[in-house]
């Protein structure tokens, strides 16, 4: 068995935290997993992506066209990461757009949602498009994370490993505030 | 929450999730490293980090930034020589700045033994270049070792510690982006603290002088070493061998994406993978040659292996078709499945199927990196492209502020490498009397690599302004400290009896006036433009516990005049369906650096909201 997850956004995102909360996750369910984080410019508003490969997977990186699952914290981004995944793969992204700067400078148009939609229908893709009313930006990784759990979107993953994956990670209030709402998301 | 200096530490044997970097760190401390010097750069950098998070009354070496990569490695080999083990580690582009005394070290006898971990960056992720060092073993008689991922990079650490102990010999552990960042569960062994000793003693141990007679002796001793390091380098060569006629022979990360793209082919070709690339194992690859009749060397960046393969199978006499490097894509870029794929592809079509472009994609947006939201080198950017006409000149230098090149600014016209800014500028201010030219120079490195081009500059009498970003921190590297800390630019440059220096705050609204003033001055000019990094004053106040500050608003008085969108370009002013301006609120720092650009005003605070409101 092998899985793809590739996780794409833009720099600032925590992007490497909902990267390292999964492998971790996957870890506890005793599943075998490899992967790498993109740096570099990472900070400077970016792309970043995170590769994660689950059973029989050698390099640590997917191969574009062969992705299981796309998790993608920006709209703009989630347009990258579509064209990432297989046919009958699966896309979650968090609807907030950080207009890149062609589009600021009106040189591009704006990704908009339906765009997204259609390539979707056209291509066979799985579409979970989520926003929430968040306590802190700095949490959309989060519930894109509840939303893996909920939908039972990677194989033998759940809340249970996740909630352990966060006690290696976190601490203090920043714990239980993530937790509570991880908890509260997945149960929705 | 698990707390990695604190795993680090612990006896073990153990496992841990953890990157290729953090996997040295815990090498270090079970090999009884006594010393570890850097300066910051990617992909290395998390190794200070990882060391950074051990308590230092826990950590059992001593750790520094050095001033820039040849100081850091010069401290490395002193304490080597005086007998304790040390570890160097810097970048791939670091390596130029090492060379003039790394080259030396070949020909000393290290008692101690001294690693140098370089993060070389096929594809240039994070760099000015993608150049291959290995270039630099040969140069230097210096052993390399390549890891294929990160429970192979501690391993490999460990070894080169031995071995580099035993030989009294430099050795490189030669990482590249994507085995510096693998990540994976490793598994560590034991931690036994040991006693170290220290004896710096040249008359037993020397010449440690070459110069004349010694240059000789010296060197016949690196060269004798070389010839053990060959012999250990058989102990390092890996094979998948099911009797094919066709082989490949490949080294590090490259091998992975290759056994990725063979898929159900795997047993159709034999592979022979090699954990020392230099010195090669010669009888290995002898052997390996002869039992194929076609060998593909597959490596990333140059020719390296290529053609030494080639030349030991002319002196063998062997007949065996050996394919190289193709063509000129082969030598550019990162080896990932994907390109090793297309790359076996054009070689052997029958075992890979070239990849296709997908049939139909998405479109996308390109997202050029920029300067974060309330970064103190904007207001200078924005200032700048005001200030200077078309036909003026400014030159870059390497940091942030190396971003003001794209648009809108387009400030940075021309970059070579860290600090050159002062040396190019005074070139391009020669025999050049109508065109302004401004020179950028970040904090970091004006203490790295920038002080000499300064002192040319006053001793020659160079006609430019110098623009220091100061923004009080390493900041493209994640934060590190330099040594601005301690010690003042501003009185540096006094000492140096340079007469025209402007300091100011970048927020302040005489920012414009001050930079105007040293552009219209004659002689060698330097304005340091400060403002602390806001990317890491962001992060302490949410560390504080202050998430939700008053953020920008734009008012009904805008007229859509564009200015904080195309001219001063801080990421969080957006535009709607309608054309309408305004304040991604995901973005604003509510640091206000933006309040004067705006001609009609339209830009003002919103009132102060309390933690949970709505936005």
């Amino acid at each position: 068995m092998k899985f793809d997850v590739f996780i794409i956004g833009v720099g600032g995102q925590g992007i490497g935290m909902l990267s390292e909360l999964l492998m971790r996750a996957i870890d506890y369910s005793g599943q075998r997993c490899v992967g790498v984080d993109t740096h570099g410019l990472a900070q400077r508003g970016g792309v970043v992506s995170s590769h994660i490969r689950i059973g029989e997977a050698f390099s640590p990186m997917v191969v574009p066209g062969e992705v299981d699952l796309v998790l993608a914290l920006e709209r703009h981004e989630a347009a990258r990461g579509i064209n990432f995944l297989k046919k009958g793969g699966t896309l979650v992204y968090y609807d907030t757009s950080w207009q890149p700067l062609p589009v600021r400078l009106g040189k591009e148009k704006e990704i908009s949602n339906e765009e997204i939609e259609r390539f979707s229908l056209e291509n066979d893709v799985k579409v979970y498009r989520i926003r929430y009313k968040l306590p802190d930006v700095r949490m959309q990784n989060m519930a894109l994370l509840a939303n893996v759990v909920k939908n039972k979107l990677i194989p033998s993953l759940n809340f249970n490993h996740c909630l352990k994956a966060m006690e290696d990670l976190m601490t203090g209030d920043i714990l239980k505030i993530n937790q509570e709402f991880f908890l509260k998301t997945v149960n929705e | 929450m698990k707390k990695i200096g604190d795993i680090l530490v612990q006896e073990g044997p153990f496992s841990e999730i953890v990157i290729g970097n953090t996997a040295i760190v815990r090498g270090m401390i079970e090999s009884g490293v006594k010393v570890v010097t850097s300066y910051p750069g990617s992909p290395t950098p998390e190794i200070a980090e990882a060391t950074k998070s051990i308590p230092e009354e826990k950590r059992p070496f001593y750790f520094e930034f050095s001033t820039n990569e040849k100081v850091a490695l010069e401290v490395a080999f002193g304490a080597s020589i005086n007998g304790n083990t040390s570890c160097v580690f810097f970048k791939s582009v670091g390596m130029n700045v090492v060379a003039d005394s790394f080259v030396q070290l070949s020909m000393m006898e290290l008692t101690g033994g001294m690693v140098v971990v370089i993060g070389d960056d096929p594809g240039a992720n994070s760099s000015q270049n993608e150049q291959d060092n290995r270039h630099y073993a040969r140069l230097s008689y210096t052993p390399v070792f390549e890891p294929k991922d990160a429970q192979e990079v501690y391993g490999m650490f460990l070894k080169a510690v031995e071995y580099s102990r035993e030989l009294r010999s430099p050795v490189i552990l030669r990482l590249t982006t994507h085995t510096a960042h693998f990540k994976q569960k490793v598994n560590f062994g034991k931690y036994i603290p040991k006693e170290s000793y220290a004896e710096f003693a040249p008359e037993e141990n020397g010449p440690y002088i070459p110069i004349g007679s010694n240059v000789a002796v010296m060197k016949r001793r690196a060269l004798e070493k070389l010839k053990i390091w060959e012999k250990i380098s058989e102990r390092f060569v890996f094979f998948h061998n099911s009797k094919n006629d066709r082989g490949v022979i490949t080294a590090g990360l490259p091998y992975l994406s290759l056994l990725e793209v063979l898929k159900e082919n795997i047993n159709r070709v034999d592979i022979l993978r090699l954990g020392i690339i230099y010195p090669l194992p010669r009888n290995s690859i002898i052997k390996f040659l002869k039992e194929h009749k076609e060998v593909k060397i597959l490596e990333e960046l140059d020719d390296f292996l290529e053609e030494k393969i080639k030349s030991i199978a002319y002196e063998e006499g062997i007949r065996t078709k050996i394919h190289g490097k193709l063509d000129v894509e082969d030598w550019i870029g990162e080896y990932t499945p994907l390109k090793v794929g297309n790359i076996i592809a054009k070689t052997w079509p029958d075992l890979v199927q070239n990849a296709k472009e997908a049939p139909r994609s998405l479109r996308t947006v390109s997202r050029p990196p920029q300067l974060c939201p309330g970064c103190g080198h904007r207001p200078v950017f924005y200032v700048l492209s005001k200030l200077l006409s078309r036909h003026d000149i400014s030159v870059a230098d390497i940091g942030c502020h190396t971003l003001g090149f794209l648009e809108p600014y387009k400030i940075g016209q021309v970059l070579l490498s860290m600090g050159h800014s002062t040396g190019t500028a005074s070139g391009l201010s020669l025999f050049n009397s109508s065109r302004k030219v401004v020179a950028l120079l970040g904090d970091s490195t004006f203490f790295h690599a920038g002080l000499p081009g300064i002192i040319n500059a006053v001793y020659n009498d160079h006609d430019f302004t110098l623009i220091i970003m100061e923004n009080g921190t390493t900041a493209m590297t994640g934060h590190q400290d330099h040594p601005g800390k301690r010690i003042r630019i501003r009185k540096l440059l006094e000492a140096m009896e340079i007469k025209n220096i402007w300091e100011v705050d970048t927020y302040n609204s005489n920012l414009e006036k001050t930079v105007e003033e040293s552009l219209n001055t004659r002689g060698f000019s330097v304005v340091i433009a400060k403002h602390p990094c806001m990317l890491k004053f962001t992060r302490e106040r949410r560390k504080k516990g202050i998430i939700k500050v008053p953020q920008m608003k734009v008012t009904e008085k805008c007229t859509l005049a564009n200015v904080c969108i195309a001219k001063f370009a801080c990421p969080a002013f957006q535009t709607d369906n309608e054309g309408k301006v305004f304040v991604q609120t995901d973005l604003c720092i509510g640091d206000g650096s933006c309040r004067g650009v705006c001609p009609s005003g339209a830009l003002q605070f919103e009132k102060a909201m309390k933690a949970g409101d709505k936005k």
